[in-house]
C-alpha cells in the first residue's frame, strides 16, 4: 500500500497535529510513504523528515498562504494520482475534515472517516471507527482505490524517530487553483498553553464555573500548576464560559492525554465520547451521583473552589 | 434566492442506541426516529434568511425510503417551501448521497446550498464537502455565523484553531455546526399547514444516477466499558496515587 500523508498545516507552518497520521503509515506501510505539506513559504518542514518518509514533498504558492479547502484539495488530488496512492491519509482535525472530503470528492475515491484500526480481510480493508457519537464502534468495508482516511490521533499516538532524514523535495502547485474562496480572518487559540490535543495533561471545566473569570482562576490555574491544557464541556462553552475551540466531546475535540482532570464536569455521554480514551482520569465533582464517576480511575466528591485552590497549592509546592 | 437543504433521518438523539442481536446493525424496532440535528440547524436558518428576505424560497431535500416523508413533512413545518424525496431503499455511503445531491442540485439550480456539518449517526462528516467537489462550487464548513451580502456568503466556522472568517462567492455549499442557531420549536399552526405544501418523489433513476456504495456497514459492537476506579477522600490522597499509583505527575 503506498500511503500519502497530508501535513496540517496553518498555511505558513506544519503542526505536530501531523505526526498521528505519520505514525498512521509507518504502521501500515513502513516503506512506502511520502508526506505532503501545502502553504506559502512553509516553516516547520524539518520536523516531518525523521520518520522514515521515502519523500517529505513541499508545495509552496502565494494562492496557499492559507489552508483553504478549496485551494488545497485539487493540490492534495494532484499529487495522489501522480504518485499513484492507495490511501490519503490525515490526522482528524477541522483542517482535514474540511479538505479530505472534498479531496474524496474530486478523486471520487471512498472516504473513512476518523478511523481507530484498519486491517485487511479477503483483500478488502476493513477500517473500525466510533459511531453513533462514540457510543457504538461501527466496522466498515471499503471497496475502491485510491481510499481517503482521517486517523483518529489517540488512537494512532507518535511515530518512532527513525536514523535517516527522508530528502525534502519542493514540488509545484498544480495551474489554476481556484481562489473564489477568501481567508478573512482567524480569531482566539494560543494563549500560552499547550495544544488541547496534544497535550500530555488535560484540566477540563463544567457549566457551574460561571464566568470567564473563575473559569480561568481555577481551570487555566490548575492546567498551569501541571503544564498541561484547558478544556471545556459544552454546556461551558455555549453559556460563554469558555471559548469555542476548548471544547471537548462529540461535536469538538478528541483528546487522550495521560492525565484528565475533569472538574465540575457532570459527563454527559457527548462529552465522554471526547476524553474517555485518555490514559487516567480524576473527575472532581460535589455531586456523588455526577455520571464523570462511572469512568473516572480517581474521584473526588468535593467543592471545587475549595479543593482547586488547595490541589494547585499542593502541585506548586511539591514539584519534582 | 433559492435555497436547497438536505435532511437526513437518523435516530433520535435522545434515544437509546444499542447493536442488534447479529452485531450487524443498531435495534431499530421501535426506535424513535427524527431529523438530524445539524440538518435541522441549517433549515432554521434557510428560514431565518428567507424571513429576513434575503431568500425566496427553501426547498427540503431527502434521501431514503417513504418512511422520509415524516422529516420532510417536519422540515415542511419548520417553514421549507417544498420537499423532495429521493425515494430508494439501496444501500447509501456518503459519495452516492453526494452524488445523488449534486443531480438535485443541478435539476433545481439554488444559489446556496445549506445542510448539517455531519449526521448523528454515523458521524462522518464528508457529504457537504464532497457535493462542493463534484459540483466545483466554493465551500464553508462547521459554519456558526452566515452573513449574505451582495451575491457572497461572509462565514465564521468552528475551526480547531479558533473561529475563522471566509468570503465565499455564491452559489456555494454551507454546513452547519451546533451554534450556528437554535432550531424553533414546530407550531401546530406549521403542522397543518405543511399538510398542503407538495412534497414531491422522485428515484435516483429519474436524476440519472445509479447509487452504489463501496463503503459498508459490516459489524457495530459497544466499545469496551471503562471501569469506575476509587473515591479519594482528599487531594493529598489524590496527589499521592497520582504520583505513586498513576505514575502520572
Amino acid at each position: 500500500m503506498k500511503i500519502l500523508v497530508l501535513a496540517e498545516t496553518d498555511g505558513g507552518r506544519v503542526s505536530e497535529k501531523t505526526l498521528p497520521a505519520i505514525a498512521f503509515a509507518q504502521q501500515k506501510s513502513p516503506d512506502n510513504f511520502t508526506v505532503l505539506a501545502i502553504g506559502d513559504s512553509l516553516q516547520g518542514v524539518e520536523s516531518l523528515t525523521g520518520y522514515g518518509a521515502q519523500t517529505v514533498l513541499t508545495v509552496n504558492h502565494p494562492a496557499l498562504a492559507k489552508p483553504l479547502a478549496e485551494r488545497y484539495a485539487p493540490v492534495v488530488a494532484h499529487y495522489a494520482r501522480q504518485l499513484g496512492a492507495d490511501a490519503i491519509v490525515a490526522t482528524t482535525t477541522t483542517f482535514s475534515r474540511d479538505l479530505l472530503a472534498r479531496v474524496a470528492g474530486l478523486l471520487d475515491a471512498p472516504m473513512l472517516s476518523d478511523i481507530t484500526a484498519l486491517e485487511t480481510t479477503n483483500g478488502k480493508l476493513a477500517a473500525k471507527r466510533p459511531i453513533y457519537s462514540a457510543n457504538l464502534i461501527g466496522t466498515f468495508e471499503v471497496e475502491g482505490n485510491p481510499v481517503v482516511m482521517t486517523v483518529r490521533g489517540p488512537s494512532w499516538g507518535k511515530p518512532e524517530p527513525k536514523g535517516t532524514q527522508s530528502p525534502v523535495q519542493a514540488a509545484e502547485a498544480p495551474a489554476n487553483i481556484p481562489t473564489r474562496s477568501e481567508w478573512i480572518s482567524l480569531q482566539g487559540g494560543g494563549g500560552g498553553r499547550p495544544d488541547l490535543t496534544q497535550a500530555r495533561v488535560v484540566v477540563s471545566g463544567g457549566r457551574p464555573l460561571k464566568d470567564p473569570e473563575t473559569f480561568e482562576k481555577y481551570i487555566g490555574g490548575l492546567a498551569d500548576a501541571l503544564g498541561g491544557a484547558v478544556g471545556a464541556t459544552r454546556a461551558a462553552v455555549d453559556a460563554g464560559i469558555a471559548p469555542n475551540e476548548l471544547q471537548v466531546g462529540q461535536t469538538g475535540k478528541t483528546v487522550a492525554p495521560e492525565l484528565y482532570i475533569a472538574v465540575a464536569v457532570s459527563g454527559s455521554v457527548q462529552h465522554l465520547a471526547g476524553m474517555k480514551d485518555s490514559k487516567v482520569i480524576v473527575a472532581i465533582n460535589i455531586d456523588p451521583e455526577a455520571p464523570i464517576f462511572q469512568v473516572a480511575d480517581y474521584g473526588l466528591v468535593a467543592d471545587l473552589y475549595q479543593v482547586v485552590p488547595e490541589l494547585i497549592e499542593l502541585l506548586k509546592n511539591s514539584k519534582g | 434566492m433559492k435555497i436547497l437543504v438536505s435532511v437526513k433521518r437518523v435516530p433520535d438523539p435522545y434515544a437509546k442506541i444499542s447493536p442488534n442481536a447479529a452485531g450487524t446493525d443498531i435495534h431499530r424496532d421501535g426506535l424513535q426516529m427524527a431529523v438530524n440535528p445539524f440538518d435541522e440547524i441549517a433549515l432554521e436558518e434557510a428560514i431565518r434568511l428567507k424571513e429576513a428576505g434575503k431568500a425566496t424560497e427553501v426547498v427540503a431535500v431527502s434521501i431514503g425510503g417513504a418512511e422520509c416523508q415524516e422529516q420532510l413533512r417536519t422540515a415542511l413545518a419548520m417553514g421549507a417551501d417544498r420537499a423532495i424525496l429521493v425515494q430508494t431503499d439501496a444501500p447509501l455511503d456518503a459519495l452516492s448521497v453526494a452524488k445523488i445531491l449534486a443531480a438535485v442540485y443541478r435539476r433545481e439550480q439554488p444559489q446556496l446550498m445549506l445542510m448539517g456539518k455531519q449526521a448523528i449517526d454515523m458521524d462522518e462528516n464528508q457529504v457537504g464537502q464532497m457535493l462542493a467537489a463534484i459540483l466545483d462550487l466554493p465551500q464553508a464548513t462547521f459554519a456558526s455565523k452566515i452573513t449574505l451580502e451582495d451575491g457572497s456568503a461572509v462565514v465564521e466556522r468552528e475551526t480547531d484553531n479558533g473561529i475563522e472568517t471566509l468570503r465565499i462567492p455564491l452559489p456555494a455549499i454551507i454546513t452547519a455546526d451546533l451554534r450556528l442557531n437554535e432550531p424553533r420549536y414546530v407550531a401546530l399552526t406549521g403542522i397543518v399547514r405543511a399538510r398542503s405544501k407538495p412534497l414531491e418523489t422522485i428515484t435516483p433513476a429519474e436524476l440519472g444516477v445509479q447509487p452504489h456504495a463501496r463503503v459498508r456497514l459490516t459489524h457495530v459492537e459497544a466499545p469496551p466499558a471503562r471501569k469506575a476506579g476509587k473515591r479519594v477522600s482528599d487531594v493529598h490522597e489524590l496527589v499521592r496515587l497520582l504520583r505513586e499509583e498513576a505514575r502520572v505527575i
